[in-house]
């Protein structure tokens, strides 16, 4: 789960991260009002979970409540690279004397947590990288031993950051990993990370991922719920527990497995078709996921043909057909289906399917076979 | 031969009383693996369908001499599941746990390294290993595998590992062992710890490696082939239409910035001399005449 700025901002602060004082507004009056708490000049921040929110003036700064009033009605309803602003960020403005960059993840290929800081900070750190990957002091951390304070040191002491702001970052990077380690984020990241011209360092924005599979463990995320930005498909496929991911197409995909899902939505492609989402049944397979996901298929009206794939492993054959055939009679779909069924009992499981096709309802033995019928059906030119 | 397990490896089941552990359990047994015990705290002395159930691993492993341990306990016990059977010198460790947080699996993947080198844990989040014929601990469907070699077949996904299997069973192409990896992004058993050891198998002449979007794994497997491997390769690689940014079902699945894309890992591959399939039956076509010519 990604979180918003202000809710990253909020679990920092439960590590004791310092962040800036502050207030969150869902209209013009409230955000003058948290403006008249915070202190001017303020900062007006869009709450998306997009980059590029400054360039796209979803951040503005205001010296009094007339500025306020005039950015904050600018801003709320704006549209963000297709993110639309229903909240806002207010927060006291902070003196800039130099920004940083900080963060945790995990880095894949080296099988251990990885911090990275840099010097320049308030730019994609992705740049930095590309442009001067020496302006990043990394650390791999191997989680058996944590973070000590003197590794820390050390680490900052390759950022070559200004001597006021060392004593401060380490402060901040040691309550940092205790966020991420403790707070079950798959990243946590400040940028920039500030240092003011009176010396103090604090975090002036905020990016959290937490880790959904840790959800057991805090209850006090609920909170941060309800109010990601889903997609129609996506939150009625949230509803139904699907694994689901809303692409632009025109083919609807159902597969079970994650592997399989993937690779269908490749084969489309590949025959010259274009996927309209990735969709995971899981092993299962029976009636009632099926018709779950024909009907988050259905809302998407883009969808002109639907492609099942189904691979029986454990799920046999003659089981996922029948569930087929039942979630069909279940759900009234608009498009046409193709079918690929394969694997155990496949050929026992096409004939349980032979009493139901129709042009609208077509079996193909074979992946390629089965995704050329769906792109053709879908009005595409067939590669 | 076969890599990790073989007609000789003995298997206990934590969670063998549990609704998955019992099913998948018995069916490895009917499979012909040699399953000896089951480890749930609190039901020693019991047993599933004849099966022995003791309280800790260790118990189990000093009566029955067991040596490797499948694990279907939820997310929030497995890590510790694993350390116990791990503490107990058990070789092979196969959890098939899906959900496991992150900062669990890459502190459960250094603690093993450092204190127990020789276990090898494979998963979590996998379908398990099969050595066709020989035995089978997970969730693969025995019967679409072909026991006899000569092909191995390492994958991270399950579906498309069940269907390389199916492929090439049909084709009268049998396999000498065939491990999924998993799809988490700290996998125990790594492309390359299964591609060293096909190498290093005289029965297995050549592989099919399945891998997806997401982190590097691929791109090393493609540097160990290039040095290391004389063997042919046979690769698939899911995800080419993935977007950026999204978990595509498995949550090592996604692609971050720019690294991690399907793209980035067919090239690595390709140049590291390996066959590329662009679907999975294009792939076992590849492998259909690369085993003609061997």
């Amino acid at each position: 789960m990604d979180l918003f700025e202000y809710q990253g901002k909020q679990y920092f602060a439960r590590f004791g991260i310092p962040v800036s004082a502050g207030g969150v507004a869902d209209s013009v009056d409230e955000a003058v009002n948290q403006a008249d708490k915070a202190g001017y000049p303020v900062v007006v921040k869009a709450q998306v979970q997009v980059g590029g929110r400054g360039k796209a003036g979803g951040i503005k700064l205001a010296d009094d409540a007339d500025q306020v009033r005039e950015h904050a009605s600018n801003i709320l309803g704006m549209d963000i690279k297709g993110h639309v602003v229903r909240r806002l960020w207010i927060e006291h403005a902070s003196d800039i004397d130099k920004e940083y960059y900080a963060s945790f993840t995990l880095d894949r290929s080296e099988k251990k947590l990885l911090g990275m800081l840099s010097s320049q900070g308030g730019v994609e750190i992705e740049a930095v990288a590309d442009k001067s990957p020496e302006a990043i002091a990394r650390i791999h951390i191997d989680p058996v031993e944590g973070l000590s304070a003197e590794a820390t040191r050390d680490w900052v002491a390759k950022a070559n950051l200004d001597p006021k702001a060392v004593d401060g970052t380490v402060d901040i990077l040691q309550k940092l990993y205790k966020c991420f380690v403790e707070g079950d984020a798959d990243l946590v990241e400040i940028n920039p990370l500030i240092l003011t011209p009176e010396g103090k360092v604090h975090a002036l924005d905020a990016k959290v991922t937490l880790d959904d599979n840790a959800a057991f463990r805090h209850p006090e995320w609920d909170e941060f719920r309800g109010l990601e930005q889903l997609d129609p498909r996506d939150a009625l496929a949230k509803e139904k527990g699907l694994q689901y991911v809303g692409l632009d197409g025109t083919v609807g995909i159902i597969a079970n497995g994650a592997g399989l899902a993937m690779s269908t939505c490749d084969v489309v492609n590949q025959v010259g078709g274009s996927p309209a989402n990735f969709l995971d049944i899981g092993g299962g397979a029976n009636a009632e996921v099926m018709a779950n996901a024909l009907e988050v298929i259905n809302t998407d009206e883009k969808v002109q043909a639907i492609f099942i794939n189904i691979f029986g492993g454990i799920t046999r054959g003659d089981e996922v057909a029948n569930g087929i055939v039942q979630a069909l009679s279940s759900v009234d779909i608009r498009p046409p289906i193709v079918i690929r069924l394969d694997g155990t009992n496949a050929e026992e499981g096409r004939a349980i399917l032979k009493d139901t096709e129709s042009d609208r309802f077509i079996s193909k033995p074979t992946m390629l076979e089965a995704a050329r019928t769906a792109v053709e059906l879908a009005g595409g030119t067939v590669k | 031969m076969s890599i990790f397990v073989d007609e000789k490896t003995k298997v206990i089941v934590q969670g063998l009383t549990g609704g998955q552990g019992r099913f998948h359990g018995l069916r490895n047994r009917d499979y012909g693996t040699k399953v000896v015990a089951g480890v749930t705290p609190g039901k020693a002395g019991t047993d599933v369908d004849g099966i022995p159930v003791y309280d800790t691993v260790q118990e189990a492993v000093d009566k029955t001499g067991a040596d490797a341990s499948f694990v279907v306990v939820p997310p929030k016990a497995a890590p510790d599941a694993v350390r116990q059977a791990a503490a107990a010198g058990v070789r092979i460790i196969v959890s098939i746990t899906e959900g496991i947080p992150m900062q669990d699996e890459v502190l459960l993947f250094n603690e093993l390294k450092e204190k127990y080198p020789d276990t090898q844990l494979i998963g979590p989040n996998c379908p398990g290993v099969i050595s066709p014929g020989k035995c089978n601990i997970g969730i693969t469907a025995g019967e679409i595998a072909k026991p006899g070699g000569p092909v191995g077949i390492v994958s991270r996904s399950g579906t498309l590992t069940y269907q390389a299997l199916y492929e090439l069973t049909q084709a009268g192409i049998g396999q000498t062992t065939c491990v999924g990896i998993g799809g988490d992004p700290v996998p125990g058993t790594s492309f390359i710890d299964c591609l060293s050891r096909f190498q290093a198998d005289p029965d297995t002449k050549a592989v099919i490696m399945i891998g997806e979007i997401g982190g590097s794994a691929e791109e090393q497997a493609a540097e160990y082939i290039k040095a290391e491997m004389n063997k042919p390769v046979v690769a698939y690689i899911a995800g080419v239409t993935a977007p950026p940014g999204k978990k595509m079902g498995h949550a090592g699945a996604i692609i971050s910035g720019s690294s991690g894309t399907a793209q980035a890992k067919i090239e690595a591959l390709e140049a590291a001399g390996a066959k590329v399939g662009q679907n999975p039956t294009e792939m076992a076509d590849l492998m259909r005449e690369v085993v003609a010519r061997l």
